[in-house]
């Protein structure tokens, strides 16, 4: 049937492409998007197992019992049997069960909030998603850039994540998950480059008209040498970052140019968060600037031991 | 603020010739319909019989004109997406700006699911339930008028934004802040809002109408239980639209207050919370998309029972299927956004509870196969539709298992994987069963059948179109390619790309099969007149009626004593029973009410998005004060005389008994 062959067409050219396919999730360059990877492989495979009987039976039955073969059984009143019933509510059943183990296990090994484990210590990344660029802001080395994010490879990086205004989504799909940045709230992401190399980073949530020019190249440095004298570069050609500076920079501009700020000033992160709070007094832990610049591994370690710490940050 | 509000000349997008060249096309189209209206003084039939009337069958009908109607401008949107794409590669910028674009992703969204697949899915029902439960009509004729008139009124609000000012620039979700005046302040959102507004309100009253319709109006005999399973899965989606539509109303309430009056729900100032927004818009927006495929599971039932000439297999297993589909489908909303920042446990929760939905999804899918086992399929072109859709939506179901494991979807979530996922499931599971129930119940709505030939070309264009233009978006979803993109510069994708907008040309081949059907099943209409009232040799009470079905629908209230009521009567010889008196039927009158109350809300809504006050007032008032007139107008039934029942049912009797004997 020309419907079978091509979907087997269809099938083949989709498993060379992903045999293939660079650049992409498929793709991983970081330990988060391999066990992302795994994930997806396994569970279509187990999917497989009622897919593929549920279209060969359909298409065969329609192909075996159609009017023309009027030798075959016919039993026009039969409606009902325990035993089909039985299995086809069970098949589905045991399936789902062994997906559902894996989910459950899988959404709290790959938790985006939950620092990686056996990494050491991780490097801290502050994003904000503006309209439509991405600021880089690293408060160990006191330097922020936009639309280039760079750290070393094999070294954790704990993303702290807001937006200026618009929802986006922070994300660079050959290291693995993606997480929303919000307006007024933190939300986290933990990331791992396990090579050196360049990779693709975009906004994958709708922002406006100028969303799809929001991209950034994520490159992941061979040595943590190589990373420091990227930061020497910036901290020289850089200029100052301030409030008054980041307002400027927060107008609508598309395709940003890569641009460095040596000189950033202090919890900027934490300002362009509490900015709707500035009204309301302390709200919480992190609303005390101090707490909030110290706060990423703690954060951190708390969020891995208690779940609760993320409703906690993204409230804010 | 002007006399006219925001409008001013100013609105008409005259630069922009792709618009211009549109809204001229529809202009002469419209010029020459009235012409010919007129040529053949059809003004008063189409307002005596139609626009004023009352009789579901007849609404059902223009819900589906309006369906296919916005079939052709959703698919307009769809071809230009997917050649701006084609062309926009490798840093191209393609033919269409970022704003227009953008109108044109949201516009397909909104139009595709609320103005193609709500009326075409509500028109079926409207056609079908009534006939199938027993019914003369549904519970209340004049609210079932106005609600479709409602729905018409949000159609015709969106398709005025195409002349007159914007449509919403925030995809069909529109999530603020984006949606919020900050970033929107131009009248797309407020366009989106207010035809969303009062379609949703015409699509609730819909849904009360034919829950009251069900539990109240069945044939004598017969029990919840036996209850054809079409209409099953349409009262399981009622519950649903009753259950999840006022979410919308008041969250497109919120929104309106605060763009309007700014209120910031949703906005950060004042202390607004955007996350609650895209709570609510998936408290609905999931119910919905079940709202939509649940009907047409209850199509491929019928089709398949009737077409393999046996019974349903695991009928109460579907009907239990169904309804818990229906329960799931309200705990699963928060899978639309894994990647806000949830703890493990909520995501691992909602995961898990939305891939339970594939159990009795899967259930039902064996149940089909089970109801072809030892039957004798005769393969028309409503069994190419259900085929197709059950090999097409499988697939579909299993890369929506895929999405609901959450540490796939933190990489998958908003990409072109998920587009493909969801257009699997809403082209191949709703829109394939509509198609197929189109073709199905064609006869019973206007009395002759489609061309079988033609049906089939159609067929296998929308299907095989459909494969190439939505397996290449699973292959771009996993290359990282993200959706609501106007440009791309990879030289990897191109080829996927170019292939799926091939996809959707072969899709459009489908649509004009489909016209091309019609005119030709029109122009063979003598050839292909069905005069038994059951062209298919159906199971259900529909195919005891003529075709088209008598305005009264059933003379006498037959008495139902199974699930397969007509076999039944067919087998038991009570079928086409001639009887010598009648008594007289209580039928409601037509009435103007309904299109003139939706008529003046439909004012109000614009006056609202132009912010032309004293039209807005004029429009309420006018909606209230016709409201208020037809609440004292007493002349609203009359009754049927037995000698007119009796010669309408011997005619279709004594055709029906000749048909059958040939």
């Amino acid at each position: 049937m020309l419907i079978r062959n091509l979907s087997k067409i269809a099938l083949t050219a989709i498993v060379l492409t992903l045999a293939g396919c660079s650049g992409g999730v498929l793709d991983p360059k970081g330990q988060v998007g391999v066990e992302e990877k795994w994930l997806i492989i396994i569970c279509t495979l187990l999917m497989l197992i009622v897919v593929i009987p549920v279209i060969v039976l359909t298409l065969y039955f329609a192909w075996k019992y159609r009017a023309s073969r009027d030798f075959e059984v016919y039993t026009p009143k039969w409606a009902h049997s325990t035993k089909i019933e039985a299995a086809v509510w069970s098949i589905p059943v045991l399936i789902i069960i062994v997906l559902g183990v894996i989910t459950w296990k899988s959404t709290h090994a790959l938790d985006p909030y939950k620092p990686l484990e056996g990494k050491g210590e991780h490097m801290t990344v502050e994003v904000v998603s503006l309209n439509w660029k991405w600021l880089f802001i690293y408060p160990e080395q006191g330097i922020a850039t936009v639309n280039e994010l760079v750290f070393p490879a094999d070294k954790p990086v704990a993303f702290k994540i807001t937006s200026e205004g618009t929802m986006n989504s922070f994300f660079i799909p050959q290291l693995g998950s993606q997480i929303y940045s919000m307006a007024g709230m933190e939300t986290k992401l933990h990331l791992i480059a396990d090579e050196p190399g360049t990779f693709m980073g975009i906004s994958a949530n709708y922002s406006g008209s100028g969303f799809t020019g929001m991209e950034f190249d994520a490159i992941a440095t061979p040595t943590e040498g190589d990373f420091d004298a990227w930061v020497e570069k910036v901290k020289q050609q850089g200029g100052e970052l301030d409030m008054a500076q980041y307002n400027a920079l927060a107008k609508p501009t598309e395709r940003h140019p890569v641009t460095y700020f040596a000189d950033v000033e202090d919890n900027l992160f934490h300002t362009i968060i509490m900015r709707f709070m500035k009204d309301h007094g302390d709200m919480s832990y992190y609303s005390k600037p101090n707490n909030a610049v110290q706060g990423h591994h703690e954060g951190a370690k708390k969020s891995s031991s208690h779940s609760g710490a993320h409703e906690d940050g993204a409230k804010e | 603020m002007s006399f006219l509000g925001k409008l001013s000349i100013e609105a008409v997008p005259y630069h922009d010739p792709i618009i211009m060249t549109t809204l001229t096309v529809v202009a002469i189209l419209g010029i020459t319909l009235a012409v010919l209206i007129t040529k053949y003084d059809k003004w008063g039939v189409l307002w005596n019989d139609w626009i004023t009337s009352i009789d579901h069958k007849r609404l059902g009908v223009m819900y589906i004109i309006l369906a296919l109607i916005m079939l052709l401008r959703g698919f307009a949107d769809a071809i230009m997406m997917r050649s701006q794409l084609a062309l926009a590669t490798n840093g191209a910028e393609g033919y269409l700006p970022p704003e227009h674009y953008d109108q044109i992703f949201t516009a397909h969204g909104v139009i595709m699911i609320i103005f193609m697949a709500m009326p075409f899915m509500i028109g079926l029902m409207n056609i079908i339930v009534p006939l199938q439960v027993g019914a003369r009509d549904v519970a209340f004729p004049f609210l079932n008028n106005l609600s479709f008139w409602m729905t018409a009124g949000g159609a015709i609000l969106i398709n005025l934004s195409l002349g007159l000012g914007e449509f919403a620039q925030t995809g069909w979700v529109a999530y603020p802040p984006l949606s919020g005046l900050q970033y929107s302040p131009g009248v797309g959102v407020d366009y989106y809002i207010w035809a969303l507004q009062i379609s949703g309100l015409g699509t609730l009253l819909t849904a009360v109408n034919f829950l009251v319709t069900v539990f109240k109006m069945r044939a004598p005999g017969m029990k919840l239980m036996q209850m054809p399973i079409f209409t099953w899965t349409c009262t399981w989606a009622n519950i649903l639209i009753a259950a999840s539509f006022p979410i919308l109303t008041a969250v497109l309430a919120m929104l309106t207050l605060d763009r309007y009056l700014d209120f910031h729900f949703f906005t950060n100032e004042a202390g607004g919370n955007s996350m609650m927004y895209i709570n609510l818009f998936w408290a609905w927006g999931h119910p919905e998309v079940y709202i939509l495929v649940l009907p047409a599971f209850g199509i491929f039932s019928e089709i398949i029972s009737t077409f393999t000439a046996k019974r349903l297999f695991g009928y109460k297993s579907m009907v239990y299927a169904s309804g818990a589909i229906a329960i799931l489908g309200f705990i699963v909303w928060l899978h639309h956004f894994f990647t806000m920042g949830s703890s493990a446990n909520v995501n691992a929760f909602f995961g898990i509870m939305t891939m339970i939905i594939a159990v009795p999804t899967g259930v039902k899918l064996f149940n089909w196969i089970f109801t072809i086992y030892r039957g004798r399929l005769i393969i028309g072109t409503p069994i190419l539709w259900s085929i197709g859709f059950i090999v097409t939506f499988t697939i579909g179901g299993m890369t929506g298992v895929l999405l609901a494991i959450p540490g796939a979807d933190y990489v998958l979530h908003n990409s072109l994987f998920l587009i493909a996922h969801f257009h699997n499931t809403i082209i191949g599971g709703a829109v394939f069963g509509y198609l197929a129930g189109f073709v199905y119940w064609f006869p019973k709505a206007m009395g002759f059948k489609l061309d079988e030939q033609w049906g089939k070309r159609a067929f296998w264009c929308w299907q095989i179109g459909f494969l190439l233009a939505f397996m290449p978006l699973y292959v771009l979803g996993f290359l990282g390619m993200t959706r609501r993109l106007n440009s791309t510069n990879n030289p990897d994708w191109n080829i996927w790309l170019y292939i799926a907008a091939f996809g959707a040309v072969v899709i459009a081949f489908g649509i004009l099969f489909q016209l091309i059907q019609l005119v030709v099943s029109f122009m063979n209409r003598e050839a292909l007149d069905d005069k038994t009232g059951d062209p298919w040799n159906g199971h259900t009470l529909e195919w005891s009626t003529a075709s088209p079905p008598q305005f009264y629908n059933f003379a006498k209230i037959p008495h139902v004593s199974d699930i397969d009521t007509w076999t039944d009567m067919k087998e038991k010889g009570e079928a086409y029973q001639e009887y010598d008196k009648y008594a007289p039927i209580h039928m409601p009158k037509n009435t103007p009410a309904g299109v003139l109350i939706s008529g003046s809300l439909t004012v109000f809504c614009f006056a609202m998005i132009w912010h032309i006050w004293w039209l807005a007032i004029v429009g309420l008032v006018g909606g209230i004060g016709f409201y208020i007139m037809r609440c004292y107008t007493k002349d609203v039934d009359y009754y049927v005389q037995p000698d007119e029942i009796k010669r309408i049912e011997d005619e279709h009797i004594n055709n029906a008994s000749k048909e059958v004997q040939a």
